[in-house]
């Protein structure tokens, strides 16, 4: 018999809170970074999915994610809650109530399709966005949640080791940015270069928020009040510290400054880099993975996109994917029994094949995603146009889709 | 003496300075302005209030050049500015009398270079 842990229960709970907090922090982030005409529009599309995620997952998201069926998706039993108790359910979290284990995931339900907007901002309809979202969290999140997570899932089976999201939130939602930013295509103007940030200390509250918010992202997915949410606590913070400090001097020796917006961007993609790795990897491994995991994106973001000419307009697919999949195969390489018995040795610690089982849980999530995000955006596109027309593009987003705006000039 | 003023929609202000550049035209002043022309603006509804006749954000120019350069400045703000819809934008040219430099105390036609 399970007995419910108040301790533990108490830190899943407020892990929740924090990881809610995160899809704001993301809308300011993602927010000063668009055109001061656009601005709303994110914020919108940011605050949107926090509401029609948030009733997704109760009606039926987190039966098909948790919820036992096929090693694909999961099946209806729990649809609506139903069965969805007080009571700890053991193959999850033995030792709190099976809601607080639901409303701590309905919050990564939430911010994944959230992510996604960096890579479409300032092209979308309104209207588009919104069915995209509902479908997005139906055909492509739910089912990678319940592969890689569910224990009756895919890759879970295989052994994947995915603490808190690499694979299932962040290079399923980068990837499929970058499906999205290919139907879309480019905004009107763009040449190869970002377009003008509108406000910069927007974004850096936003990073900050966002790095706030994910203790509860990686230490609350130990799902319990102990030293291995104290490890990925620690982790967590030591990789993105890395992190953000290795972006600002990749700038400074290639471009001549240190940035803010670059280090908040490092900041972030290490934040993404330790996701899956938090509790797996020590300290040591926390630093490599936030160190390289800034080059890597560096890389992707300054010198692959400007190459092949998409337009991640916020370099969801740069940040994200690529954060997440350095993070996914570093946890392969990095991951010590020493730090979690539960978890697995990494190929550094004499287990290749736990490396190998990493790259397949990279292929299945990457292609899954990419080939579902493509078809649901081409066929949103052929039936009710995705893209707004090229007049409300160049008027913005907070105009034409809600009628409103942020700033005012006069007065 | 000239002073060329140009009202233009701000996401063509990038084109406009290029069609300068490659004009020779070098010293601009710019300056972020309200206003509408015959589209009235856009409605904006705050908690169901429609505010109508909205102004919409433009872009005002001010290049002030000697006789010889009025001609391609202008040319070259038209080629930058136009998308022949509208709310392209005015271009209004007035007589421009003393000019002066403040740096060295040049007057007229120099102090504009």
């Amino acid at each position: 018999m399970n007995t419910v842990n108040s301790g533990d229960t108490a830190w899943v709970l407020a892990s929740a809170a924090l990881v809610m907090l995160m899809t704001p922090g993301l809308a300011f982030f993602y927010g000063g970074m668009v055109r001061r005409k656009n601005v709303l529009g994110v914020l919108m599309q940011c605050f949107t999915v926090l509401c029609v995620v948030s009733l997704q997952w109760v009606l039926f998201g987190y039966s098909l994610a948790f919820g036992s069926g096929s090693p694909f998706i999961g099946g209806l039993q729990w649809a609506g809650l139903h069965g969805v108790g007080f009571e700890p359910n053991a193959d999850y979290a033995a030792t709190i109530p099976h809601q607080a284990f639901m409303i701590f995931q309905a919050m990564f339900a939430v911010i994944t399709p959230a992510l996604v907007i960096g890579s479409f901002a300032e092209r979308m309809k309104f209207s588009a966005f919104l069915l995209f979202t509902v479908l997005w969290a139906t055909l492509v999140y739910d089912p990678v949640c319940h592969m890689v997570w569910a224990v009756d899932g895919l890759a879970h089976k295989w052994g994947t080791l995915d603490f808190a999201g690499g694979t299932v939130v962040h290079i399923n939602a980068g990837i499929a940015g970058l499906a999205t930013a290919l139907v879309l295509g480019r905004r009107v103007g763009y040449e190869n270069k970002s377009m003008p940030i509108h406000n910069l200390p927007f974004t850096v509250l936003g990073a900050a928020l966002l790095w706030f918010g994910w203790f509860g992202f990686n230490a609350g997915s130990a799902l319990a009040a102990n030293g291995l949410a104290t490890s990925a606590f620690v982790v967590t913070n030591t990789a993105t510290a890395a992190a953000g400090l290795s972006w600002a001097f990749m700038e400074w020796k290639f471009n001549g400054k240190p940035t803010m917006l670059g280090m908040a961007s490092g900041a972030v993609a290490g934040l993404v880099a330790i996701t899956p790795a938090s509790g797996y990897v020590d300290v040591t491994g926390a630093i490599v993975i936030g160190l390289l995991v800034s080059v890597f994106c560096f890389i992707a973001v300054s010198i692959i996109k400007p190459k092949f000419g998409y337009d991640d307009s916020l370099d969801a697919f740069g940040v994200h994917c690529i954060g997440g999949m350095w993070g996914a195969l570093a946890t392969g390489l990095f991951a010590t029994k020493a730090v979690n018995s539960g978890g697995g040795d990494g190929l550094f610690y004499g287990n290749p094949a736990q490396f190998l089982i990493q790259v397949k849980a990279v292929i299945l999530t990457t292609v899954y995603s990419f080939v579902m995000t493509f078809i649901i955006i081409k066929i949103i596109d052929a039936t009710m146009g995705a893209r707004v027309s090229p007049e409300e593009e160049v008027m913005g987003l907070d105009l034409t889709q809600h009628h409103e705006r942020a700033y005012t000039v006069l007065e | 003496m000239k002073l060329i003023i140009a009202i233009i929609q701000p996401h063509r202000l990038e084109e406009v300075k290029k069609a300068l550049y490659d004009a020779d035209v070098n010293l601009i002043t710019v300056n972020e302005v309200l206003g509408h022309g015959r589209q009235r603006g856009v409605d904006e509804f705050y908690r169901g209030s429609k505010e109508t006749g909205n102004l919409l954000r433009k872009i005002r120019l001010e290049i002030a050049v000697n006789e010889e350069f009025v001609d391609r400045t202008v040319k070259a703000i038209i080629k930058g500015a136009r998308t022949g819809k509208i709310g392209d934008g005015k271009i209004f040219i007035l007589d421009l009398p003393r000019c002066i430099r403040i740096r060295t105390g040049d007057e007229g036609q120099p102090a504009i270079g």
